[in-house]
């Protein structure tokens, strides 16, 4: 099948970076996370340079760079598998010894280290690399060895950190993107958290042909994880009142123009609209204006973003139109409309912080399929819960739930095992169920 | 259960027929899967329900038994699934299966890897996530397992999406014609540091790994075989939590009402500013969590095949 083929490829292409894509940029493992997207004039900023980020184009996601000290001064270039084993962590042999040294003799005064940053300037100007500088730095340490085994890491591991920085070239998909924004800007995806919306998908069955109705006000960030998770069929991004809500987030995830040709657009009202009927043009006439001023509102989006996303390096129009960067959210049309209003949604998932709950699920319940499940995100408790007993009075839905994810990570290594210190307390809450006939109507 | 082309689409499937997988619903902790079929019938405490009243009626329906009692037939999916499949070994359920799924990045198109197979409740959702165009290859050591697994992946409707296949994973490792091919690996086996080395050889660059173990020992033994050929090495646990829903009717209403989710009344309440002061009834909706809740069922490790060249 043609169609299978073209899927094929796209997964496989995906792999590798493109001029125009969208990146994210992982510093130093994990401390510092950018998107970007990589054009011809895109920069990243490390300490107090900026980086042309031309070197990334072309290569696989998960290639790492660092940064090199040359003749015509300084750039990121790849670090192939050969060079990153010296890292102490890749021993794979690593034997448990008894440590004998403790810090009882170490005293902070700031004196340890013989060499002045002007003589580290001196090594740069000299053409050392960034690990012959770490090694300079332990060997002029008075400290150094008699510091334990895990603490020798840690310096040098911080040592790294500054002298060689290191720019792993992440893929953006819908798990990088919730955690970068959950750590970043957690109130622009309404403190949902990356478990939070992996179980949005999974109780809402998200899956390939499907028709999704979702209500998206955390920018963007649901409607394309529920695109990304489907590949085809339709997302309906639907807005309930005169215009739509932000979608930015989409960009990031680098869909090609099938996709985004799923993720359409369309307000309550040209749902409910009857034929010929006279509140049906000004609900077409709304959503117009809507959609075209919607479209200025994106590209001063665009514009005034890097204020509060002072890390994204976005393209210029001229950039924009060359790289021709795939747009997703068009205005549904009317054929599709007319499917939904025939056959309903397969599923719902809304994420409307803004807006009142159980009167917006009493609005959209009409226009989900027989035995749609649902899924309905909010940071607070209370509205879930008046929804969910709101649903199970009127006999709406069964199976009703709400759920609250709990995330733990780990910090595993030899002798070293715990759970991290920092910790993620709160990701937001779930009402999910599944809708049922109205027994007066059957 | 799935769509798998366009013409066969998910709302389009409206109502019952004769051969359907439906799932009988009559709490939300009693549930089962049956087969509708011509003149069988269904039995439970409610009464008794023929399977001819089912055929022809919307999924979503109230149906009624013999003796008036009711249950609600509702249309399969994973998560559904997962709660009425037979128990052939301990399974996962969805809070780790959806974040499973999440991180190991999974897409329609994707070639993904498994072992155990065990119950297949995993296996079901990963077909979800993978089908039209991709494939799971699923591996279990047990035959019988196995079969049943392929019986079960018959009657959900997802068995051209997933190949069983019956093989000793630890011992002999994935096949070697996926070489390469897989963008993800699961492993939920006793000993997976075993199998590090040949999961990676299945994996493309950057492609992902997912190992499910009880123990924090098998942890760490997986994360030590996994530092040589893998990176983003990253360990979590995932619970839910659920809460409980109830309506407290404002205790000057005492003999009011009828309704069985009242609460005796036990202390005044103040009933707050915006409610309706017209309204004679007033109440209030309180959610608690739920007094149980499962503590821990494994540890999920991830890892990304470092990139060679």
């Amino acid at each position: 099948m043609s169609g299978n083929q073209s899927n094929v490829d796209s997964v496989q292409s995906r792999r590798v970076t493109w001029e125009g894509c969208s990146v994210l940029l992982d510093i130093n493992d994990g401390d510092r996370l950018v998107f970007s997207r990589l054009t011809e004039n895109s920069t990243l900023k490390i300490g107090k340079k900026n980086y042309s980020l031309r070197p990334l184009i072309g290569c696989p996601f998960g290639s790492l760079f660092q940064v090199e000290y040359g003749a015509e001064g300084s750039k990121l270039s790849r670090l192939l598998r050969s060079a990153e084993v010296s890292n102490i962590e890749d021993n794979g042999d690593y034997q448990p010894v008894e440590e004998h040294r403790d810090n009882r003799e170490l005293v902070d005064n700031n004196k340890a280290q013989s060499l002045s940053g002007e003589d580290i300037e001196e090594l740069r100007r000299q053409g050392a690399t960034g690990d012959e500088i770490i090694e300079a730095l332990i060997a002029n340490s008075a400290t150094f060895e008699k510091k334990t085994a895990f603490s020798q890491e840690k310096y040098r591991l911080k040592k790294q950190k500054k002298y060689a920085p290191r720019v792993l070239l992440r893929r953006p998909v819908a798990r990088s993107i919730c955690e970068t924004y959950f750590t970043k800007y957690p109130a622009r995806i309404g403190f949902m958290r990356v478990d939070t919306l992996s179980l949005l998908l999974s109780m809402a069955n998200v899956a390939a042909n499907s028709d999704i109705l979702v209500v998206d006000m955390v920018g963007g960030l649901l409607t394309g994880a529920v695109a990304e998770r489907m590949g085809s069929g339709y997302v309906c991004n639907m807005y309930l009142e005169s215009s739509p809500y932000p979608m930015d987030i989409v960009r990031m995830f680098n869909f090609g123009d099938e996709i985004c040709k799923r993720i359409v657009r369309t307000s309550l009202s040209d749902l409910c609209s009857v034929q010929n009927d006279p509140s049906e043009q000004m609900g077409h006439d709304v959503s117009a204006t809507a959609n075209s001023s919607n479209e200025q509102m994106c590209s001063h989006e665009t514009l005034t973003e890097p204020s509060g996303m002072e890390e994204i390096a976005l393209p210029s129009e001229n950039e924009v139109s060359k790289c021709k960067i795939p747009k997703a959210g068009d205005k549904a049309s009317q054929e599709t409309i007319d499917l939904w209003k025939a056959n309903g949604f397969s599923s719902l998932i809304v994420a409307a912080p803004e807006l009142d709950t159980w009167n917006t699920v009493k609005d959209l319940m009409p226009h989900l399929s027989h035995s749609a499940p649902f899924a309905i995100y909010h940071q607070y408790l209370q509205p879930l819960a008046t929804c969910m007993h709101r649903l199970q009075s009127e006999k709406m839905a069964v199976g009703l739930q709400i759920s609250e994810p709990w995330l733990r990570e780990y910090q595993v290594l030899p002798s070293r095992t715990h759970p991290c210190m920092q910790m993620s307390a709160f990701g937001g809450y779930i009402l999910s169920g599944v809708k049922i006939c109205n027994p007066e109507s059957a | 259960m799935l769509a798998l082309d366009p013409s066969k689409k998910l709302s389009f499937n409206k109502t019952i027929a004769d051969g359907d997988l439906v799932i009988v619903y009559e709490r939300h902790d009693t549930m089962k899967a049956v087969n509708v079929s011509e003149g069988s019938v269904f039995q439970n405490r409610f009464g008794v329900f023929k399977h001819s009243d089912w055929v022809g009626r919307p999924f979503g329906s109230k149906v009624y038994s013999n003796k008036s009692g009711y249950v609600y037939l509702l249309a399969p999916s994973p998560e559904l699934w997962t709660l009425v499949l037979s128990h052939r070994t301990q399974i996962l359920y969805i809070t780790d299966i959806s974040f499973v799924i999440m991180y190991l990045e999974i897409v329609p198109g994707c070639l993904v890897l498994e072992s155990g197979t065990g119950s297949g409740s995993l296996t079901t959702s990963l077909a979800r996530a993978v089908a039209p165009t991709g494939h799971v290859y699923t591996f279990d050591f047990h035959e019988q397992r196995a079969a049943s697994a392929r019986e079960d992946f018959e009657r959900t409707g997802v068995s051209s999406v997933v190949t069983v296949g019956v093989r000793d994973i630890q011992g002999k490792g994935f096949p070697d014609e996926l070489c390469g091919m897989a963008d993800a690996v699961f492993l939920d086996l006793p000993q997976p540091w075993l199998v590090i080395v040949s999961a990676a050889k299945m994996l493309k660059p950057d492609a992902t790994l997912c190992s499910f173990s009880p123990c924090i020992e098998q942890v760490q033994r997986s994360c030590e075989a996994l530092r040589m050929n893998f990176t983003d090495i990253r360990t979590f646990d995932v619970l839910l939590r659920a809460y409980e829903v109830r309506e407290v009717k404002n205790d000057s209403m005492q003999g009011h009402g009828g309704s069985p989710s009242q609460q005796p009344p036990c202390k005044r309440r103040q009933t707050s500013e915006g409610s309706n002061k017209q309204e004679s009834i007033s109440s209030t909706i309180m959610a608690r969590p739920s007094a149980e809740a499962k503590g821990h069922t494994g540890y999920l490790t991830f890892a990304r095949l470092k990139c060679s060249e």
